[in-house]
């Protein structure tokens, strides 16, 4: 169970994300963007899906991805804060996906060498598609950061806004620790010195400054969810639970 | 902006008959014209009215499909249908890239899509009301789409014709992704039969609409034809679609919502009831549900996105000018 409760972790940060940006879709500050954002969207959804599907089997009650995604409420959930926080401006948007990736693109990499061949698939693809978010998102910070007057002010309100719940990105939950322990997940404490690394360079060039985090928010991994979390889910989820059953 | 430096970019040619006669020829050649070549005046300015329209109609149709993305009934769903909302937007860059080789700008185009100045398809001032409205408008406002976009693949103006041949690929692609939509929830429980069935009544007419007027009231058809920019008549691609739509929806067991809707042996196609013009044109004119809503959110889009396009600016200036100063 504590393989599958460590998945389901990970599978509810992308499919938490990926549903975030794809909130933007048809509304992006340009053309190029509304190809780009999608391009990200999918990506998150579809490393969500093999993950559930990979959580399902492993519990072996028969539950498909879209039982996971679409029949547990906000308090299941177990992804962390920074995945739910919502889009707000192009500014958060971007950072949010930085942060995200700066921590996944590590994490992916050491999980190649999972013991489980399912994981193991998934971060060879996936590795490769948190490079280049990080490459796109830290274009735009920089850009951003480095740009105008109001794009900058925008850029460090998002970095006051989102830098508390990095912290949580680093803490192993009970589950998580068991399936790091067995060799199926990384540690997630691992990822901390590329990341720092990832993010002071970019900061660097969008001349921003990493802010003291006095208190750190954190919860996902228990199911203790900002407000915003229930109303996406209740979002997603309303067509799937209207017609239990159903075949779509 | 974009197209500075174009001959004849600035619509002047010196339209003598010769000029326009030996134009002609190559139209009738089935000649490709190109960017560069000069051409009747009249032409571009169709072109540019076509290809923007078209353009135009790609990025306001993400608008109600986008609409059914965060709440798709499945994940496989959800991905498909952020994958196809994402093609939109891919065939609206490469018809905006298409329009400007005539000469025009995209900031320009989209004034004018915000000003109200320019059309998109009536189609999308209609609302997406149910995820069956996802599968109805792959299957049939794809499929009309289709019907009228393959002839461009052969349209006269080269660009146009080699945006459209990957268009239509992609666009044939939705159109089955749409028809399997609906077919599955026409095999389903009878609240998604339901859901397919009311569906269908509501695009079917809408979707007859798309082929445009009665050819005797179309006003830019003769000369399109002319010059090999449209290939066939509103009416003709609207008895196609029908004739082709029919069997599949008899297929699905669903009812096409046209008591009138008849086989006809000796035309070898469906006779079919009038189409609610006063609909057409009131859609037509800005007042169809959605016309204000739509135009609403693009002008949004736009608007709050000025930061982020003029940082984007800023920027790249700053960049130039380091770099040069480091030189």
């Amino acid at each position: 169970m504590a393989v599958y409760n460590a998945l389901l972790e990970l599978a509810d940060d992308h499919l938490v994300l990926g549903h975030r940006i794809s909130e933007w879709c048809g509304h992006a500050p340009m053309l190029e963007e509304d190809l780009a954002m999608p391009n990200m969207a999918l990506d998150l959804i579809g490393t969500s899906r093999t993950l559930y599907e990979r959580a399902g089997q492993l519990e072996g009650k028969g539950q498909s991805e879209d039982d996971l995604a679409y029949l547990r409420g906000e308090r299941d959930y177990r992804n962390c804060l920074l995945v739910e926080r919502p889009n707000e401006d192009f500014a958060h948007t971007m950072l949010r996906q930085l942060y995200f990736a700066a921590f996944m693109h590590p994490y992916w990499v050491a999980a190649q060498q999972s013991s489980d061949e399912v994981v193991q698939g998934v971060a060879g693809k996936a590795q490769k598609e948190m490079a280049y978010h990080i490459r796109h998102a830290g274009e735009w910070v920089i850009r951003l950061g480095d740009g105008t007057e109001e794009s900058a002010a925008r850029m460090r309100d998002a970095v006051e806004a989102l830098s508390i719940y990095v912290d949580e990105l680093f803490d192993s939950s009970l589950a998580a620790q068991e399936a790091e322990a067995a060799g199926v997940l990384p540690s997630r404490a691992d990822m901390r010195a590329e990341w720092d690394k990832t993010i002071a360079q970019v900061f660097d060039e969008a001349l921003l400054a990493f802010p003291e985090v006095p208190f750190a928010q954190s919860g996902g991994r228990e199911g203790l969810h900002d407000e915003g979390l229930g109303h996406m889910l209740a979002e997603m989820q309303s067509v799937y639970r209207a017609h239990p059953g159903a075949r779509w | 902006m974009y197209s500075q430096g174009l001959i004849g970019a600035d619509g002047r040619t010196d339209e003598t008959p010769e000029f326009l006669e030996a134009f002609q020829q190559r139209i009738d050649a089935e000649d490709k014209i190109e960017p560069n070549d000069a051409m009747p005046e009249g032409y571009r300015r169709t072109l540019v009215r076509q290809i923007g329209q078209h353009a135009h109609s790609e990025i306001v149709g993400m608008l109600p499909e986008g609409n059914w993305i965060t709440r798709a009934p499945s994940l496989r769903r959800k991905a498909a249908l952020l994958a196809k909302v994402q093609d939109e937007g891919g065939h609206g860059l490469y018809l905006y890239s298409a329009a400007e080789t005539l000469g025009v700008s995209r900031e320009q185009m989209t004034e004018e899509l915000h000003s109200g100045k320019a059309k998109y398809s009536s189609i999308f001032n209609y609302p997406t009301l149910s995820w069956a409205d996802i599968g109805t408008i792959g299957w049939l406002v794809d499929g009309a789409a289709i019907m009228n976009q393959i002839p461009l693949c052969r349209c006269s103006f080269g660009p146009y014709a080699r945006a459209m041949i990957r268009v239509c690929k992609e666009e044939s692609f939705h159109q089955r992704q749409g028809y399997e939509i609906i077919m599955t929830l026409a095999q389903g429980t009878d609240a998604q039969k339901e859901m397919a069935q009311d569906s269908l009544n509501r695009w079917w007419w809408p979707a007859l609409m798309m082929f445009g007027p009665h050819d005797g009231d179309s006003e830019h058809s003769d000369q399109s034809m002319k010059w090999k920019i449209k290939r066939f008549t509103n009416d003709e691609l609207r008895q196609k679609f029908i004739d082709a739509t029919v069997p599949q929806a008899e297929y699905l067991g669903l009812k096409i919502p046209d008591p009138e809707l008849k086989w006809n042996e000796e035309k070898g196609g469906y006779d079919h009831g009038e189409i609610d013009w006063n609909e057409f044109w009131s859609v037509v004119k800005g007042n169809g549900r959605m016309n204000r809503d739509r135009i609403k959110a693009r002008r949004a889009a736009w608007d709050n996105g000025a930061w982020v396009r003029e940082a984007a600016t800023a920027h790249a200036e700053k960049r130039r000018a380091r770099k040069m100063a480091a030189e």
